[in-house]
């Protein structure tokens, strides 16, 4: 029971952007960061993931190969929060969520559910709002309920807090990292937040121009030597006064 | 929690709330086509009583042969074709609106109304009589062939500028240049008779409605809108964003392509008799949303039934503007439309200065 990549790769017409990616299988319950530079590969190693772009090589959650999942199993399995959201809906976040969760919960939870999810993240008071009404940060928001009402198997969270302050940051990892614990769910994210990788998720995947320079643990991972391919700054992480370990970036190279 | 949750119990509740407004929302505009209907029917050159208008349709035989004929040949096909043709544009206009995720969009605006008049005009100046065919028939299936080719034009165009609203919307425009030009080249090798029905297309008139006509939109709209109401929730997720709705499995490439499929369908067959008529399909759908909301359950018979209203309004003063005198309804649905379509440009600018 878990998610198994091996030997992604994906193309865009004859580019080459994801050359062969390998890991380990990922245990249920694991939030895996996938850091990188810019160009690195890691929003179309998601979308390949999600569906938006094909690829070759296996990936495969819980034995069933992710390309060939149908229409059911996608919604149920998969929870997929892309970086660009679209802004001119006159759609309520509350139907936002609502059509998500609505062939998949039967009637008579489907409101708990959705409710729940509304006050977890804390935006119950957006939810009789029209899209187009709320700011970058607050549809990513009800981009992110729509994901967590159906409980996927597989979250794949692209950038989900880059229109966030800090609290929302805060908030949104904690509440993701609560789903992975009680589902027992997978969640890939992407971030460029390196703090906020260190300090949330188990497990860290560096990419490099569509290969993986380096997978394990955040301290593993992380070495000066490592960021400064990745990248190409001078950095380290170190512990801080409380004991979090933060990325402390000296120069650029 | 909110305070308005506080309030109100659950958001659930709220919700429910909120959808029975819809409702009602919808019941009144229907309640407004009734109205538009009767008082289209009771307008007219010569004058009928509400009473024989009535009279004259539970019971035809009631009346003198002159009324009936009035009532039920020239009366009643007109407008109900208005409430039918605008009815169908409506859902036109919003599914369009939806697969090409693209508030400018409509029939009219991108060429697919223009696509229409070409192929009829076909129809009407080469005789393919031969086939064996009327010509009721023929025009809608001439209109839907072009319309249907146009639509996958722009879907392709679409695809390859990356869906830029304003790109779409000049190769639309440019398309239905393009088309005028060649329904003008149709025209200068036309006769006189056939010249004149081209020209009754161009303006768009519901002079020409008759039921058998009425009967046909009615039949190919219903079907129509009951195959869309199936996809609602496709396209409410479509609506939701693309690449979610595409990670939860929905097939977007098919979902817009039946789309157009049928937008195209609708508009051709809606416009085979009345000729081209504009701006129904891009009002339509702007004022549901603003009212009704965008979950497509309601948002799609919302657009529907607001077209169906504007239209029949339309008939109605298309009568009474010069007495005596019937104007051809696509010129008034033009002469509203026209500062509406430059509003909503000047609004969707002001949104997103680029």
């Amino acid at each position: 029971m878990s998610l198994l990549l091996q030997n992604i790769r994906i193309a865009y017409g004859k580019k080459e952007i994801l050359s062969g990616i390998n890991l380990d299988p990922i245990k249920p319950g694991s939030l895996v960061a996938l850091l990188g530079q810019n160009g690195a590969g890691k929003s179309t190693f998601v979308k390949g993931l999600a569906g938006l772009k094909s690829y070759q090589g296996t990936a495969s959650l819980d034995d069933i190969e992710l390309a060939n999942m149908d229409q059911h199993q996608r919604l149920k399995n998969i929870g997929y929060v892309p970086q660009s959201l679209p802004q001119g809906s006159s759609l309520l976040a509350y139907e936002v969520v609502k059509s998500a969760a609505a062939s998949l919960i039967d009637k008579a939870s489907q409101d708990d559910r959705i409710e729940d999810v509304f006050q977890r993240l804390k935006i119950a008071h957006l939810a009789l709002l029209p899209m187009h009404k709320l700011s970058g940060g607050q549809r990513q928001m009800v981009s992110l309920a729509q994901a967590i009402v159906r409980k996927p198997k597989l979250y794949l969270l692209d950038e989900p807090t880059s229109a966030l302050d800090l609290n929302w940051q805060m908030q949104v990892l904690k509440a993701i990292r609560e789903e992975v614990d009680q589902q027992g769910s997978t969640a890939l994210l992407i971030s460029h937040d390196i703090n906020l990788a260190l300090r949330y998720c188990d497990q860290v995947v560096l990419l490099n121009q569509g290969k993986v320079l380096a997978n394990g643990t955040a301290l593993d991972c992380l070495t000066p030597e490592n960021l400064a391919q990745a990248y190409k700054v001078d950095a380290r992480i170190e512990r801080c006064s409380k004991g979090h370990p933060i990325i402390l970036v000296d120069s650029a190279l | 929690m909110s305070k308005l949750s506080k309030n109100n119990g659950s958001l659930a509740n709220q919700y429910r709330q909120y959808m029975s407004t819809r409702l009602i929302l919808l019941t009144l505009l229907a309640v407004g086509i009734t109205l538009s209907l009767l008082y289209d029917l009771s307008e007219g050159p010569s004058s009928l009583s509400y009473g024989d208008l009535i009279k004259g349709l539970w019971s035809p035989e009631s009346l003198p042969i002159a009324q009936q004929v009035i009532i039920w040949d020239i009366r009643l096909p007109y407008a109900l074709m208005a409430v039918l043709v605008g009815a169908s544009l409506g859902l036109a206009g919003a599914e369009m609106q939806t697969a090409l995720n693209n508030p400018l969009a409509s029939p009219f605006t991108l060429g697919v109304g223009s696509a229409a008049t070409f192929g009829a005009s076909l129809a009407i100046v080469f005789d393919f009589s031969s086939i064996g065919i009327s010509q009721t028939y023929l025009l809608p299936i001439f209109a839907f062939f072009f319309a249907c080719l146009t639509s996958f034009i722009i879907l392709g165009v679409a695809n390859s500028l990356g869906g830029s609203i304003q790109s779409v919307l000049l190769f639309g425009i440019a398309l239905m240049f393009g088309l005028n030009a060649m329904v003008g080249v149709i025209q200068f090798v036309a006769d006189e008779g056939q010249l004149q029905q081209i020209v009754f297309w161009t303006m768009g008139s519901l002079a020409r409605a008759d039921l058998e006509k009425a009967i046909i939109v009615a039949v190919v709209f219903t079907l129509c809108l009951l195959i869309s109401l199936r996809h609602s929730w496709s396209m409410t997720l479509l609506r939701s964003g693309e690449e979610q709705a595409q990670s939860m499995g929905i097939n977007v490439k098919k979902l817009r392509v039946t789309t157009l499929v049928r937008v195209s369908l609708v508009t051709a067959v809606a416009l085979a008799f009345v000729g081209e008529i504009g701006f129904i399909g891009l009002v339509a759908p702007h004022i549901a949303r603003m009212i009704i909301g965008e979950s497509h359950r309601f948002f799609l018979l919302g657009s529907t039934l607001c077209g169906a209203l504007l239209l029949s309004l339309a008939s109605i003063v298309s009568k009474g503007v010069i007495p005596g005198l019937v104007l051809p309804i696509g010129m008034i649905t033009a002469l509203v439309g026209i500062p509406f379509f430059i509003a909503l440009i000047y609004q969707h600018q002001k949104r997103n200065p680029s």
